[in-house]
């Protein structure tokens, strides 16, 4: 049985801060990713909707709320959260049910209207949740952690601030030339240097914004496509959603405290590497095989520890890479062609399957200037709270 | 009126920033001898356990390295309380690899530790401190301090 299915659609409601409601811009996702498969929503046997938290009830529940906005029309519902991991269950949730031959055709969309600022727990008084209690207790924010993990990096493998300030150059280039993006200028290292200091030693520029945003990809078989005259369309070759291993030894969001080792030694790896390794397993294919990669970076700095995580170098070697250009376009193994977060900022849900939709157009050629020249082959990663993987590999 | 002396959440921690012997609490699984913070009274999250195990309070160490450190130059959002009328305060966090448990906790800087007085690997100990004090109520928490004076250690 080929476990491969097809991205017979990819659609996007631009990035910005429109000031609607979130599932408008999923609605116009959809629709988007539709008329590129060449399909109605009435063809649609199954609709997946990755949840955000932040629109009250019919944003935990949004993929109802999308097949409610589209139009009733009876196709089977899934509705997933999982943070920053959310589109990839999404992603997950429609493939399994495509190779279980549940449907073979099915919509996956997510989307979000983000505040202002920080992101802030849920309200109450709720002393049981990690995450409210990491502000009340300490005030740690998620650029706090961002900020915990760069500090880090410069002390074991003496990334510079000057090495960070290049990523969000390299994609704030790439971002210039994708009408998606948000924000569509390039930055100078100059310009990140001059910017406020958030959380020592992160600046604003070095940090992603909050967006609204929606993204959606139409998904089937390999059958379906090919009777539809796909005959070679881009293929979902693997979907990694694993959790960590105990005991988890690297501190992540919303944690206070890691595991302790007293039971038992860390093995395994880190949390993150596991991410990509088992995505790449499932697909058969490794680092070398890749022409693009697509990783969130929420700060420049947890973009290099990307690089080492995915495999594109050794641990360590990140700033090495972005310094020498190979992973800005026209390099060895361009990351982030989209532009990443740092031209987008972060609609939640939306985020992962928006990494697969730039898979999608790169793997088709039709990326325009930000082309990847004889793209085959694609990875995203990406991490949600609390231990939730996320990781997609394409190819064509 | 004297106010109450409260920690800012139950059983984290014992000790008063005055006495010298403020430690953080956690719990030890008697089956596997895995050690939780936050703590965890339930159950031992250890998949290797072999089970039928206790879950005993445990004083954790008052010592560790730096693993890492930030500072907050923005107010943060509820819940953490800070006075919206008074100029922002930028705090210090550190992350703390305890010595005998590994484990890596996070806490605030004592007052007047800033991200200069602090390198990777430098020693720290836990003190107690507090955290905001309301009409009621002085809500107590934890600390880092450098174990050398602030400055000194490279």
């Amino acid at each position: 049985m080929s476990a491969d299915i097809a991205v017979l659609g990819a659609g996007m409601h631009p990035w910005g801060k429109w000031g609607r409601s979130f599932v408008e811009y999923g609605r116009a996702a959809a629709k988007t990713a539709l008329a590129d498969a060449g399909l109605e929503w009435t063809d649609v046997r199954s609709v997946v909707g990755a949840d955000t938290v932040r629109s009250g009830y019919p944003g935990y529940v949004a993929g109802a709320t999308f097949a409610q906005a589209l139009g009733w029309q009876g196709a089977r519902v899934t509705s997933v959260y999982a943070a920053c991991a959310s589109g990839a269950q999404a992603i997950g949730a429609a493939r399994a049910q495509i190779l279980a031959g549940l449907a073979e055709v099915v919509l996956v969309v997510g989307a979000d209207a983000a505040p202002k600022g920080f992101f802030a727990p849920a309200g109450g008084e709720r002393p049981d949740d990690p995450d409210w209690l990491r502000f009340r207790v300490l005030g740690a924010t998620n650029p706090a952690y961002f900020a915990l993990y760069a500090r880090r990096r410069m002390a074991l493998y003496g990334d510079a601030l000057e090495d960070f300030a290049e990523v969000k150059v390299k994609n704030a280039a790439a971002g210039a030339l994708n009408p998606y993006a948000r924000y569509r200028k390039t930055v100078t290292a100059q310009e990140v240097a001059s910017s406020a200091v958030v959380a020592d030693p992160l600046r604003l520029l070095d940090i992603c914004a909050t967006s609204d945003g929606g993204a959606a990809l139409v998904l089937t078989s390999m059958e379906f496509a090919r009777s539809h005259g796909v005959a070679d369309p881009v293929r979902i070759r693997a979907v990694s959603t694993v959790t960590p291993t105990y005991p988890r030894t690297l501190l992540d969001l919303p944690d206070i405290a890691t595991d302790a080792v007293t039971a038992s030694a860390p093995a395994g790896g880190p949390f993150r590497a596991s991410i990509a390794r088992a995505a790449y397993e499932e697909a058969g294919l490794g680092p070398e095989d890749l022409s693009l990669a697509e990783v969130y970076d929420l700060s420049t700095a947890l973009e290099l520890q990307w690089y080492e995580d995915i495999g594109l170098c050794g641990e360590g070697e990140g700033a090495k890479l972005v310094r020498e250009g190979a992973t800005a376009l026209g390099g060895r193994i361009p990351v982030n062609t989209s532009g990443g977060l740092a031209s987008f900022g972060e609609a939640v849900p939306a985020q992962a399957i928006a990494q697969v939709c730039e898979l999608t157009w790169q793997l088709r050629g039709r990326a325009g200037e930000r082309q990847v020249p004889g793209a085959r082959a694609g990875i995203t990663a990406n991490q949600g709270l609390f231990g939730h993987g996320s990781a997609v590999v394409a190819v064509r | 009126m004297e106010r109450n002396r409260t920690p800012v959440v139950s059983g984290w921690f014992t000790g008063t920033e005055e006495d010298g012997d403020f430690r953080l609490l956690g719990t030890r699984c008697s089956a596997c001898a895995a050690v939780f913070f936050p703590r965890e009274d339930a159950y031992c999250r250890n998949p290797h356990c072999p089970g039928g195990g206790e879950l005993a309070q445990t004083p954790l160490s008052p010592r560790g390295r730096v693993w890492s450190y930030t500072d907050g130059r923005y107010r943060p959002p509820a819940p953490y309380v800070s006075d919206p009328d008074a100029p922002w305060e930028p705090y210090t966090l550190i992350a703390v690899e305890l010595e005998a448990e590994g484990m890596v906790v996070l806490g605030q800087g004592a007052p007047g530790v800033t991200v200069a007085d602090l390198a990777v690997g430098m020693e720290v100990e836990v003190i107690g401190g507090v955290l905001n004090e309301d009409a009621g109520t002085v809500w107590t928490t934890w600390r880092f301090r450098p174990v050398e004076p602030a400055g000194v250690t490279a």
